[in-house]
């Protein structure tokens, strides 16, 4: 009888923590696979850009229509590498076995989500609108991502116990000192959000997730 | 030794060990969202946090949110310790009886 409670209440404790945790149980996973998606989205992007420069040097002028070409493609490009980088990154959290539905209507993850969204938004629009613009604004294009996404992640980390915040820190730095190399958009992008999602979602994996213990 | 000396009477209460709980994994807990995952009303909550900021175990912030008070909660140095001891008491609880 005793015991049943006492066993009851360390089940609750274990349930009370699980519930309002779930939110940041991202699998490590999720930021590998995204990781290599970005990678290989900029890889795409980059032999793009160096066929349209190679061509650039043979003709040794500016080819307005190719240039419009090669920027709509990236466009497209960019637009599907985050809809499959978000995809797998949500199928292998929802792999995870302790997430359930109702993982996605608690108030956590209601907060973290929009407080998510904001920079995201503003940040998203910003680059659309700076691309519309005629005036070589695309190297801009990378810092922007990076920075706006650096503040997105720092402006959930208090709502997590995760070591996100260092993410955070890092994309922001490379966003600002990417800044001060315009012309390496595509590298720091890279390391931004390929190399350091593939480092952050390793690192998770190990600590959390590896021989099945969940922290 | 008595093993359950080391129980802590305080954390008896489902509500009080579900606030020890969520804020041992929680920075910062609002009121609402404690509200929620406990499925508390708002007076028996407000009561049982009453006592466990009168014993010390968590601390009280209230903010603002525009005009809207916003209260959060997290855990004391204290705290933390007590409900660590009181987890280690109930597995000791456990493997006696076994």
């Amino acid at each position: 009888m005793n015991q049943q409670h006492h066993l009851q209440q360390l089940s609750d404790i274990k349930q009370m923590m699980e519930r309002s945790t779930r939110f940041l149980s991202l699998s490590g996973l999720s930021g590998i696979a995204s990781g290599i998606t970005g990678l290989i989205g900029a890889f795409i992007a980059r032999s793009w850009m160096k066929s349209y420069y190679s061509d650039y040097d043979a003709v040794g002028r500016v080819d307005a229509a190719a240039f419009l070409e090669l920027k709509v493609k990236l466009i497209v490009l960019a637009i599907c590498t985050l809809v499959v980088a978000v995809g797998v990154g949500a199928i292998f959290t929802y792999r995870r076995p302790e997430v359930n539905k109702q993982t996605f209507f608690s108030p956590i993850f209601k907060k973290i989500t929009i407080n998510l969204m904001i920079p995201l938004v503003t940040g998203g629009i910003f680059i659309a609108a700076l691309i519309t613009h005629d005036r070589n604004f695309e190297v801009l294009v990378a810092p922007t991502c990076l920075v706006f996404y650096g503040l997105a992640l720092l402006n959930i980390s208090k709502y997590m116990v995760s070591d996100i915040k260092y993410l955070a820190l890092v994309e922001i730095l490379l966003g600002l000192l990417n800044m001060f190399f315009l012309r390496n958009g595509i590298y720091f992008w890279m390391i931004g959000f390929g190399f350091m999602h593939i480092i952050y979602g390793a690192s998770m994996w190990w600590k959390y997730e590896r021989k099945g213990s969940v922290n | 030794m008595n093993p359950i000396g080391n129980l802590n009477k305080i954390f008896e209460s489902r509500i009080r060990l579900g606030v020890m709980s969520i804020l041992m994994v929680n920075e910062d807990v609002n009121f609402n969202d404690l509200k929620q995952m406990l499925e508390a009303t708002d007076g028996n909550l407000a009561s049982h946090l009453t006592t466990l900021e009168e014993n010390g175990f968590i601390k009280v912030h209230k903010g603002f949110i525009g005009r809207k008070t916003n209260t959060t909660y997290s855990i004391t140095k204290a705290g933390e310790k007590a409900f660590k001891s009181h987890l280690a008491a109930l597995e000791d609880m456990i493997k006696f009886s076994k």
